[in-house]
């Protein structure tokens, strides 16, 4: 029987289980979103001092959800579902075992529902990190515990489809540039969930008696062998996602794919260094050990991604320009769809991703300059440029690629698709910019109160950071509108999209049969070809000076601010 | 077209790298050496690094060390906390328990102290206002830097590591003399 259909829009072959899991993970995920969205809302409405709306145990319990189903089981779901896109979808093969994708999938979906239902009974706010010995329920271990596996098992049944795609030579030549930024991704998360298991079962016995004792410091350099490895995977699949945006909106090739694979190897080299970042003011860490790790080496994790922040744009560049866009320093960009919000959520993405998220996750992550920067809201900030306007508006702009072309249906309410990236993105931005401001002024992260109301001695903030958190909180309810009219336009394209092809009905959609039977005309797809032979391919001129200036301007930026830092850090206490 | 398709060129990794792409890793790569050095550099001219002593410690045994130096240097008391003035040069202690930073310091200016920081419970975040420096304090460790405080005034100590409902009132405080 047919397993196949080919998308007459896009021409991407998709494998009837491989399309069910995409689905379904995808789906979940974008529910983990809404929850995590909602309780955003009680997160930013608490922290604008005028308005304080939550009281203190609401708070920690919704700031613990909040971070919980965004980080984790949002971006994690929908990683799954990029996987099997990369895998299957992009190498024209069957997806290897599906049932255990399944098994993979459901473990998930246990193991975040248990964690909810843990930290929603209001006896586990330990907030994401849950360091030890503040200790939650045994099921809010158990649920992440039981979330890795299932993600662990996922991420095997990608491996093993690029072994069905290779033995069964469903492409010539080696594999896509976007399947192989997958594989990064792939390759990360096992270390990623294999650091996880290693202290959260330890921690789980000691939620339940077993164990006596867990080593505070211990728990804090695995855990984050866990907690920051993880975003790392989410690097790697939105760098890809940004190369696949490229090649279907513009017909972008990759520069060079020697440059753009080589970055994404230093990904696995060296990204996984980066848990030194969470452990560079805890007591007795070698200096050596910090300087060594918490610069990747030598940087040379930030080296890939300011290749890529090269590459990317720069093959959209190249493109625009071959199709005469090429007046000026800046034509191809000007004239670039950005009424098309995959393209707008994806350059939104990079450029707050490298301008925003990238510079300040360097200067924080810098030995000495953390010691002003730990623990206080420009962490959030830092990472909010980087997993929420890097890799969730990314996700949300491949999501609206994805409707049509995996779902099979049209947009609901284009307009608000439209305009959802610039909502989201500019909201986000603005909230990112003013914690950044408030953090800079000391004021801390996970913090109900920035009054002390009910301490013993007083201390007052300066009115300027009472400012900036008002002013950040505004453009956070604007970013939780932008994440509402994604929500919208996704979960409305669902219900009432209209149908692009005969669908088996909504509830078979999810459980093995997408779409009719009659959709699934494909024996076995054509091999993959690889791309075409291009005259003009191997040039060795300045094929796209925009970004050229783009990379330069982001780097004095880069430079100005570093050195800004030092000579803040320069006037604190000696301390030695 | 090709992001997605398997490379034009077999021998992908033989395709030689634009000028462009040469030039910017060079860039790229020269800044990412000046920053690996900026941190060893500013470890032998730069005054703001953290030691790394640390001892393995108990609540128990930190907590008395903290008692014995106020039995000593107590001068003074406010809000129900002693306030202590050690000599220059002396080991200081302060702990974080839930809610506070225990006990109030009063130091000299521009005098070195030997700070000890631990925690009784669960880990605390000893961040010092206005000033703005920032540490994690952890459970079963003793961390020992060398502080000069170089400013007078009032200081004071908030707590920015979640420790449960009471995190917000926990606020100590540091005097600094001429």
């Amino acid at each position: 029987m047919a397993e196949f259909r080919v998308c007459p829009d896009s021409g991407f072959y998709f494998h009837k289980s491989a399309e069910s899991l995409m689905k379904v993970n995808a789906v979940v995920g974008i529910v983990a979103l809404l929850i995590a969205g909602l309780l955003a809302l009680g997160v930013v409405l608490t922290r604008w001092q005028e308005v304080h709306w939550l009281p203190a145990d609401t708070f920690y319990m919704v700031l613990t959800a909040h971070g919980i189903n965004a980080l984790i089981f949002w971006i994690i779901f929908f990683e799954m579902a990029v996987l099997y896109f990369a895998s299957s979808t992009l190498l024209r093969c069957r997806v290897a075992t599906p049932a255990w994708g399944w098994i993979g999938f459901f473990l998930m979906l246990i193991g975040a529902v248990m964690n909810n239902v843990a930290v929603f009974s209001g006896s586990s706010s330990v907030m994401m990190t849950s360091y030890v010995p503040m200790q939650a329920e045994p099921h809010f271990y158990l649920g992440l515990i039981l979330f890795a596996v299932g993600a662990l098992i996922q991420v095997f049944v990608f491996f093993g489809t690029l072994v069905v795609a290779q033995t069964e030579k469903t492409y010539e030549g080696s594999v896509p540039l976007v399947t192989f930024g997958a594989i990064t991704a792939a390759i990360i998360a096992v270390f990623t969930i294999a650091s996880g298991a290693i202290i959260l079962i330890p921690t789980f016995l000691w939620s339940i008696g077993y164990v006596s004792h867990i080593d505070a410091e211990m728990y804090r350099v695995i855990w984050w062998g866990m907690g920051h490895s993880s975003q790392q995977i989410n690097v790697s699949a939105h760098v890809s996602i940004w190369y696949l945006v490229a090649g279907v909106l513009f017909g972008a090739r990759p520069m060079s794919e020697k440059v753009s694979r080589f970055a994404f190897l230093l990904y696995i080299l060296f990204l996984q260094l980066a848990s030194a970042h969470h452990i560079l003011v805890d007591p007795g860490i070698s200096t050596e050990w910090k300087i060594f790790n918490t610069s990747y080496a030598m940087y040379l994790a930030v080296l890939a991604s300011m290749i890529h922040g090269l590459t990317v744009p720069g093959s959209m560049e190249v493109a625009q320009r071959r199709k005469g866009f090429t007046k000026g320093l800046f034509e191809w960009l000007r004239k670039a769809p950005w009424g098309n919000p995959v393209f707008s959520g994806t350059f939104i993405a990079i450029v707050t991703f490298g301008f925003i998220g990238g510079i300040t996750g360097v200067v924080m992550g810098t030995e000495q300059i953390n010691l002003i920067i730990h623990n206080t809201i420009y962490v959030p900030a830092h990472f909010h440029a980087t997993v929420v306007t890097g890799t969730t508006l990314t996700f949300m702009a491949i999501t609206y690629l994805l409707i049509p072309v995996l779902f099979r249906r049209q947009l609901f309410l284009p307009w608000v698709a439209k305009m959802q990236p610039y909502v989201f993105g500019g909201g986000m931005t603005i909230l990112i910019l003013f914690m950044l401001g408030a953090g800079t002024m000391g004021v801390s992260r996970r913090h109900w109160d920035m009054d002390f109301a009910g301490a013993a001695m007083a201390f007052e903030y300066p009115a300027i950071a009472y400012t900036m958190m008002a002013i950040g909180a505004i453009g956070g309810v604007l970013g939780i509108v932008g994440g509402g009219m994604f929500l919208l336009v996704a979960v409305g394209s669902l219900l009432f999209g209209k149908k692009l092809e005969a669908s088996a009905g909504i509830m078979e959609s999810f459980a093995g049969k997408p779409l009719a039977d009659s959709v699934y005309n494909v024996d076995k797809p054509e091999v993959l070809a690889m791309a075409p032979q291009l005259e003009e391919d191997h040039h060795e001129g300045f094929e796209a000076p925009g970004t050229f200036m783009l990379a330069m301007l982001l780097l004095v930026t880069f430079v100005v601010y570093y050195f800004i830092n030092w000579k803040y850090l320069a006037s604190v206490w000696p301390l030695g | 077209m090709t992001s997605f398709m398997p490379p034009a060129d077999r021998n992908w990794w033989k395709v030689p790298v634009g000028r462009q792409e040469l030039i910017w890793i060079a860039i790229a790569l020269v800044w990412c050496i000046i920053m690996f050095l900026m941190m060893p550099l500013w470890h032998v001219y730069g005054k703001q690094n953290l030691s790394t002593e640390a001892y393995q410690t108990t609540p128990a045994k930190f907590g008395a060390k903290v008692e014995e130096m106020i039995s000593q240097y107590k001068v003074g008391e406010e809000a129900g906390m002693p306030v202590v003035a050690p000599p220059v040069g002396s080991d200081v202690y302060m702990l974080g328990r839930l809610w506070q930073w225990y006990p109030i310091l009063k130091l000299k200016k521009d005098q070195e102290y030997r700070l000890h920081l631990s925690s009784m419970d669960w880990q605390h975040g000893w961040s010092l206002q206005p000033d703005n420096i920032n540490l994690q304090i952890v459970p079963g460790y003793d961390m020992v830097l060398k502080v000069t405080p170089d400013k007078a005034g009032t200081f004071s100590v908030i707590c920015n590591e979640y420790c449960g409902i009471g995190h917000h009132t926990m606020v100590g405080k540091i005097y600094v003399e001429e």
